[in-house]
């Protein structure tokens, strides 16, 4: 029977979730690197026993581990993220300029194709690559040398570089999201790049036209029609039909627009989700109600899911990188709080349950349907 | 060729998979750098956690002690103290408390 495996990164460590297709009854196993901060754990779509795991903390810097046993073992690879051709100057948060300075990798997105190709988003924003299951890493230069790189600014959680998307049909194609420059696409695997947030309004910035500077906090599409992009902005949910050339906003009815995560649903290329938070003073949700929101109209249109979910008092809030999709026929939708519960839908949000309750504060949610 | 001792915060004893103090064979003058690069160069897992790769500066949050002593802004280069030499006294990779 098919299963699923949760990998969840926490504030103290990385923890695995397993269950059957039912996804009922659950296997917790960690802490992984208990301790130490795990911005995020990703499985290879190429083979699901290889996973790539971002270990860091304040002391002791930036580490990356690899497992070639589903995340029963680990073994530590290169950790060398080197700004090639020196560091160069991004804004500070008071508009002076500011060397790029290394503070940690945000996110890992394995290649959909090969177990050793595995691309990093860091902190100060770059893009590196892996082409030898991490043995060595090789900045993908184009990115940070635009010719707007030395007008990026921090959002309040750094200069990060924190979504990653590859097309799945066409591998020339790829998506990065960086806090707060905005949205990026490459149509020649990483060599250049363009800003794609046209569309795209932040208060805070005086040109309502501003080609970067947008706080984007992620991006999702789904495989089977990938020029449909849906983003999670900072305030506005936001679609494209155009690989990102223009935006229009589809918040709708959402009780409110400011949020962290946003996923597409993995047979219903209309059905997205996002999980409303208060405003970017109050990170937890409207009214101390926990609740996704489901469109199924391709935004615009949202629903509450609240069954299984906190509708009293809970004050918890859902990163950027908290929540995913497998892919079962029946579809289940998952997400971690800082609380540290982490959640399950095995009925596409119309129902929920914890899976873990009592974790370090989590940062990142992803999930291997298992054959 | 001297014997130090080096004591490594747990996070660190964790990486190295040790328990307790590491001995390094450092040859020639028995410095910070000396004493760092021998441990970097037996436990290449270490290499970063400590000092940053590019410019070999400590981190930020990383502290040496040794013989009851802040060594931490002393030259990379100084001689470390004679019982360290010795190893009659270890060299104190610590990480500083902070963050509550």
């Amino acid at each position: 029977m098919s299963g699923v495996r949760v990998l969840v990164g926490t504030r103290k460590g990385a923890f695995v979730l397993t269950a059957d297709g039912g996804r009922r009854d659950w296997q917790v196993d960690g802490p992984h690197f208990g301790g130490w901060e795990v911005y995020h754990v990703a499985g290879s779509p190429a083979d699901p026993d290889r996973l790539y795991a971002s270990q860091s903390t304040s002391w002791f810097g930036q580490l990356i581990q690899r497992s070639d046993d589903g995340g029963r073992t680990w073994q530590q690879v290169d950790h060398d993220f080197t700004y090639e051709g020196g560091a160069g100057e991004h804004l500070w948060y008071d508009g002076t300029p500011r060397p790029w300075e290394f503070t940690r990798i945000w996110h890992l997105e394995p290649s959909l194709t090969d177990p050793d190709t595995v691309y990093a988003g860091a902190q100060d924003a770059a893009l590196y690559r892996s082409g030898d299951g991490g043995k060595s890493w090789q900045e993908l230069t184009g990115l940070r040398n635009h010719a707007s790189g030395p007008r990026w600014q921090p959002g309040a959680g750094g200069l990060c570089l924190h979504t990653i998307i590859l097309d799945p049909n066409d591998p020339n194609r790829m998506y990065v999201a960086i806090s707060a420059a905005g949205a990026f696409r490459s149509d020649d695997a990483g060599v250049s790049w363009r800003p794609i947030n046209r569309g795209l309004r932040s208060e805070g910035i005086p040109d309502p036209d501003a080609e970067v500077g947008h706080c984007v906090h992620r991006i999702a599409l789904h495989p089977s029609r990938p020029d449909v992009l849906y983003m999670q902005k900072h305030w506005d949910v936001m679609r494209s039909d155009d690989a990102g050339d223009s935006w229009r906003e589809i918040s709708g009815n959402l009780p409110s627009d400011f949020g962290f995560p946003i996923a597409v649903h993995p047979h219903e290329p209309d059905t997205v989700f996002v999980v409303p938070i208060h405003s970017d003073s109050e990170h937890y949700p409207p009214q101390g109600k926990l609740r996704v929101y489901r469109s199924r109209s391709g935004g615009d249109e949202w629903q509450p899911l609240t069954q299984g979910l906190p509708q009293s008092h809970c004050y918890v809030n859902v990163l950027r990188d908290a929540m995913a999709v497998d892919t079962l026929d029946d579809a289940g939708i998952y997400f971690g709080t800082t609380g540290g519960q982490v959640y399950v839908s095995p009925d596409s949000g119309d129902t929920w349950a914890p899976i873990a309750r009592d974790l370090p504060a989590v940062l990142s949610v992803e999930v291997q349907t298992l054959p | 060729m001297n014997t130090v001792r080096v004591k490594l915060p747990t996070h660190l004893r964790g990486l190295a998979h040790v328990d307790g103090e590491v001995e390094l064979s450092v040859d020639g003058p028995v410095t910070q750098r000396a004493v760092l690069d021998a441990l970097e160069q037996r436990f290449p897992m270490l290499r970063g956690t400590i000092r940053d790769t590019t410019t070999g500066k400590r981190r930020a949050f990383v502290r040496f002690f040794a013989c009851e002593t802040d060594l931490s802004n002393d030259s990379p280069d100084d001689p470390l103290p004679q019982q360290v030499t010795a190893g009659t006294e270890p060299f104190l990779v610590v990480g500083a408390m902070a963050g509550g």
